[in-house]
């Protein structure tokens, strides 16, 4: 599967967190809201001008810039084309 | 038969030796955990306290403490703490934290043991900060909260097991609803008992990083069978709408809007019936009193000025009623969202957003709130623009020259008044200052690195009637001792000054007075706004507060034997043009009227240069854009 950057997922898709290029501060904090290799992410939505955009990571959801969002890498799983949001709920 | 049992047991237990090498006796509890899982809430029940409560990251930004009455344990101290994601610390809120937590903080005993905080919603994430937590070796008790959203919402927990795993006793609770919390008191006794619980310590994770915490975290949930709850089905379809493209900003203004229209439609009339009986309690109260200088000191010096603030009390908790519905909603979250694009196109971060806007409130909360943002420069600009947004101190200013010179025309049907347009325009003002400020400190004074927007959005709530009761009884009552401390105090200075000196046994007539003399010394400077001396006597005098001025108007319009009569808003009328009055709330909208702010900018940036720079420059714009207001409306009507 392909690793993109998570500010080019499409609102909609799910997939897999591979990496975090930025700096300790950052990733530290957004490793603590649950922004590690191996978690999954779906992009749920996008604030009103577009940026920033919401994900739901690990049952939490989390408002962030395009600027900081481009340096997340994610291994897309699932690339629906439906993204009305609430077919995405748990399905596990 | 028991009571004499318990006359014998008490003083047993008071005469158990102390082993030697043992621990003092138990003192102090931490309660610690991450942003928004509910500590404050928890603290307020178990202290039987207020700190404030809502529903977004980062309420809590300085440590507070409280004896532990509603359990009956007066004897042990809670300390309640800001919430950390781990004990590496970023922002100043979290050191403030983990200083405590680890003994540090001067003046504050270092905790005997810890209450442990996770939000049991989402406890995968939440256990991350279990295991530094732990390794501080203190006995902890780990408290899942809200329970009820967990089983709402179809989620699970064995505590038991989960207990087995982290080698501390855990507990569900549910700190809103008072649920599970006879906990805490058994782990305390056990605690200050060194009672073995049963527990054996466990192998915590050897390196304390992210990643390893992390993956600690997700084998002890999964091994416990944790089953996390459902997302709840209710935030994401209101947030469909209330983020939607078009309909978020338009809702967003219609909530603006709306606060105002109720301020006015409902809250003037309750203000005047207020006004109203007021006046003739006063009236009534003086037949009882001599006609001396006690009768003038107590009716026309301090009634006047103290009733002219009280009147507004309605109105005030009107607007705390709309801000505690959007609090604790976490509706702030969102509108934080929204708000980013503007936010960054003036350099700022988004989270400055969630200070500024609770500064519609009161700029000295807004002030301590900025201790979340990261970035030291962005910081201090946030601290430098707090005041320009419309606190709730402007707002009796603000609708008594609305209501004395605006007409109460209505558009729209009568959905939107010209009154409430007004009041939205000087809120606009406030905030425009405040953009425009904040541009030019990016441009010049300081470079800003551009920290992260990252932003947690907390699910919806429904804002319980009792929190949001306790909240406006905390805010009338903050207000009343306001207008029964500071606001007297000063309307008594000012009667003092405006009957000084005594001639012959008589009082100063008003315009020979002190106030007098020094109104008119200053009347040259403030007549190109359109302000008479009187006005000026005011202004001096909201230096303190910004309320102040109301009642130093109410006083010195009731000592007045020309407007004696009259009611303020009607002395007003008589006495300045509408391009004055307009100048005034102009003023207002810019000018550094509060002592308690200036303080508080010294308290945070340990300096006096911050605060005297801020209160000349806001003079500064607010004399200006008054002059302008009172040139372009006098030619104009």
């Amino acid at each position: 599967m392909d690793v993109l950057a998570l500010s080019d997922a499409k609102v909609g898709s799910a997939g897999v967190v591979e990496r975090v290029d930025l700096p300790d501060e950052v990733s530290h904090y957004l490793a603590h809201l649950g922004f590690l290799p191996g978690t999954s992410v779906e992009i749920l939505r996008r604030a009103p001008a577009g940026d920033p955009r919401v994900y739901r990571i690990d049952g939490v959801e989390v408002g962030l810039r395009n600027e900081t969002a481009k340096h997340i890498f994610l291994r897309v799983i699932s690339d629906t084309a439906d993204n009305s949001p609430t077919a995405t709920i748990e399905a596990a | 038969m028991s009571c004499h049992a318990t006359a014998v047991v008490e003083p047993i237990e008071e005469k158990i030796p102390t082993p030697p090498g043992a621990k003092p006796r138990m003192r102090t509890v931490a309660l610690i955990g991450p942003p928004n899982c509910g500590k404050s809430t928890l603290f307020n029940r178990l202290t039987g306290m207020r700190q404030k409560v809502a529903n977004y990251p980062g309420v809590t930004v300085e440590h507070h403490s409280g004896r532990m009455k509603s359990i009956g344990r007066n004897d042990l101290t809670l300390i309640d703490l800001p919430g950390i994601y781990s004990l590496a610390t970023y922002s100043e809120d979290a050191r403030v934290a983990v200083e405590v937590l680890t003994g540090k903080m001067p003046g504050v005993p270092k905790p005997d043991c810890v209450l442990l905080v996770l939000d049991a919603t989402h406890l995968n994430r939440q256990l991350m900060l279990a295991a530094p937590v732990f390794s501080i070796g203190l006995p902890t008790l780990v408290l899942l909260n809200m329970s009820d959203q967990l089983e709402a919402r179809g989620g699970k927990i064995d505590t038991l097991a989960l207990a087995r795993e982290l080698g501390h006793p855990v507990a569900l609770i549910s700190a809103a609803h008072g649920k599970g919390l006879e906990a805490i008191p058994d782990f305390l006794l056990r605690a200050g008992s060194k009672l073995d619980d049963g527990l054996r310590p466990v192998q915590l994770p050897v390196l304390q990083s992210a990643a390893s915490c992390r993956s600690w975290a997700t084998q002890v949930t999964a091994r416990t069978k944790y089953q996390s709850p459902a997302a709840s089905l209710w935030t994401r379809r209101l947030d469909s709408v209330l983020l939607h493209r078009v309909f978020g900003p338009l809702f967003f203004l219609v909530v603006v809007i709306a606060v105002f229209q109720v301020v006015f439609t409902l809250g003037q009339p309750l203000s005047d019936g207020m006004g109203a009986m007021l006046t003739s309690a006063g009236a009534k109260a003086a037949m009882w009193l001599p006609d001396n200088w006690l009768r003038a000191l107590l009716r026309d010096g301090l009634w006047n000025g103290v009733q002219s603030v009280l009147v507004f009390l309605p109105q005030i908790l009107l607007l705390f009623l709309f801000i505690g519905i959007l609090e604790d909603s976490g509706y702030l979250a969102r509108a934080a969202l929204i708000a980013d694009r503007v936010m960054r196109s003036i350099g700022l971060n988004g989270k400055a957003f969630i200070p500024l806007l609770s500064a519609y409130a009161c700029a000295v909360p807004a002030i301590m709130a900025t201790r979340t943002i990261e970035n030291k420069r962005e910081r201090i600009a946030t601290i430098l623009i707090a005041p320009f947004m419309t606190c709730s101190a402007r707002l009796p200013i603000y609708t008594l020259i609305i209501a004395a010179f605006i007409p109460n025309q209505r558009f729209l049907g009568g959905l939107l008044g010209l009154r409430a347009l007004l009041m939205l325009g000087l809120y606009v003002i406030g905030f425009l200052a405040a953009l425009i400020t904040a541009k030019m400190l990016n441009s010049s004074v300081m470079k800003a690195s551009h920290a992260p927007f990252i932003l947690e959005l907390p699910q919806y709530r429904w804002p319980t009637v009792t929190s949001l009761g306790l909240r406006l009884y905390d805010r009338g009552k903050l207000f009343l001792k306001k207008a029964g401390t500071i606001i007297l105090g000063v309307t008594f200075l000012v009667w003092l000054f405006s009957v000084l000196p005594i001639h012959g046994g008589q009082f100063s007539a008003l315009s020979t007075s002190v106030i007098g003399h020094l109104g008119h010394w200053i009347e040259p400077v403030l007549r190109p706004l359109g302000f008479n001396w009187k006005i000026g006597i005011g202004l001096l005098s909201s230096i303190v507060a910004r309320e102040v001025i109301v009642g130093t108007l109410g006083t010195l319009y009731g000592m007045d034997p020309a407007t004696h009569s009259l009611g303020l808003q009607v002395a007003l009328r008589h006495d300045i043009t509408l391009g004055g009055a307009i100048a005034l709330v102009v003023f207002f909208a810019f000018a550094m009227q509060c002592t308690s702010t200036l303080i508080i900018v010294r308290r945070e940036t340990n300096s006096w240069k911050l605060p005297a720079l801020q209160f000349c420059y806001m003079t500064t714009v607010a004399y200006v854009a008054a002059l302008v207001a009172n040139q372009v409306i006098s030619r104009l009507f």
